[in-house]
């Protein structure tokens, strides 16, 4: 009898995995509802701190003079743009090995901000290179690894929307955000492997070749888009699920009615 | 002979474009999930 309980039990509480614990829309939602705001606001103050600091106080470069500002803004977007496809990569793998229901929805969702970040990189970037490289474009391994970054993006963007309009499997699309995975560490080694306008990585594994008074703002900047872009995948969650629940139950309640008459 | 830049402009312009660039995406966002949760708890009362 007791053996029996203990069984029951575990078959109601069995999760094959610690994070399909997550995989209940209703207890995402649960938990989306005060994190989304929490990471609005967060990410606006630590932002607009972050960039008002490095605006005001930091000096000028002995190259670059008072264009090193846009460091500020450069630097977290490029992070986050990649950041955002490794993102897309990550949710794809868990969608196609454990099957999470949530994984291709947080894919979809990351796709966006992650090429409005990419596009931000671009041309924040090709505005800095006109007064320090004279040139606002060079057809150079990391300028151009980034521009297949930002065609990447709304290649999974226009695919992924195509299959959710058919109602298709999504696994077309996550197969298509891991093959494009690839592209990351390229961009993060092209000033390595190829010679190019583009300065060496100033920030590696626990190393930094970038002043104090200018990396500190930067690393607070990089928290604070980091606080916004996670706001935004949450909204886009939020977004795409309300969509599908709201289509299901249209569905069902025409289906009802369809099997009425 | 080299180019006379003026700096701050195009530090202004980053910021400018990344400020407008970043308002519409959070703006488009929030409206895009107000808009569609309400669609959805209109097809739970029909």
């Amino acid at each position: 009898m007791v053996a029996a309980c203990t069984c029951q039990r575990d078959k109601r509480n069995f999760e094959p995995y610690p994070m399909h614990g997550f995989a209940n829309p209703a207890r995402f939602l649960r938990l989306a509802k005060w994190l989304t705001p929490l990471l609005l606001v967060s990410g606006m103050v630590v932002t607009l701190a972050a960039l008002a600091w490095g605006y005001t106080t930091a000096p000028p470069d002995r190259l670059m003079g008072d264009s090193v500002k846009i460091l500020f803004i450069h630097l977290p977007v490029a992070w986050l743009g990649m950041g955002g496809w490794t993102a897309i990569a990550i949710a794809s793998l868990v969608e196609l090995v454990w099957r999470h229901p949530l994984a291709s929805i947080a894919a979809r969702a990351a796709a966006v901000p992650g090429a409005v970040f990419a596009f931000l990189c671009l041309a924040t970037g090709s505005i800095w290179g006109r007064p320090t490289w004279g040139t606002w474009w060079v057809w150079d391994g990391r300028l151009t690894s980034m521009l297949v970054l930002l065609f990447l993006y709304l290649g999974y963007i226009a695919l992924s929307s195509a299959l959710a309009r058919e109602g298709s499997s999504s696994r077309i699309a996550a197969i298509f955000g891991l093959v494009g995975a690839i592209n990351v560490p390229i961009i993060n080694r092209s000033v390595v492997w190829w010679n190019s306008l583009h300065q060496p990585p100033s920030i590696t594994m626990g190393k930094s070749m970038i002043d104090p008074v200018y990396l500190y703002p930067v690393l607070v900047s990089l928290l604070g888009f980091s606080l916004l872009f996670g706001a935004v995948v949450l909204m886009r969650m939020r977004t795409i699920l309300a969509d599908m629940q709201a289509e299901a139950r249209l569905r069902r309640k025409a289906m009802q009615a369809a099997e009425g008459v | 002979m080299r180019e006379q830049f003026d700096m701050m402009a195009f530090v202004n312009a980053v910021y400018a474009l990344t400020f407008l660039c970043v308002t519409a995406l959070l703006v488009w966002s929030w409206l895009g999930m107000r808009k569609s949760e309400k669609k959805r708890e209109e097809a739970r009362e029909k």
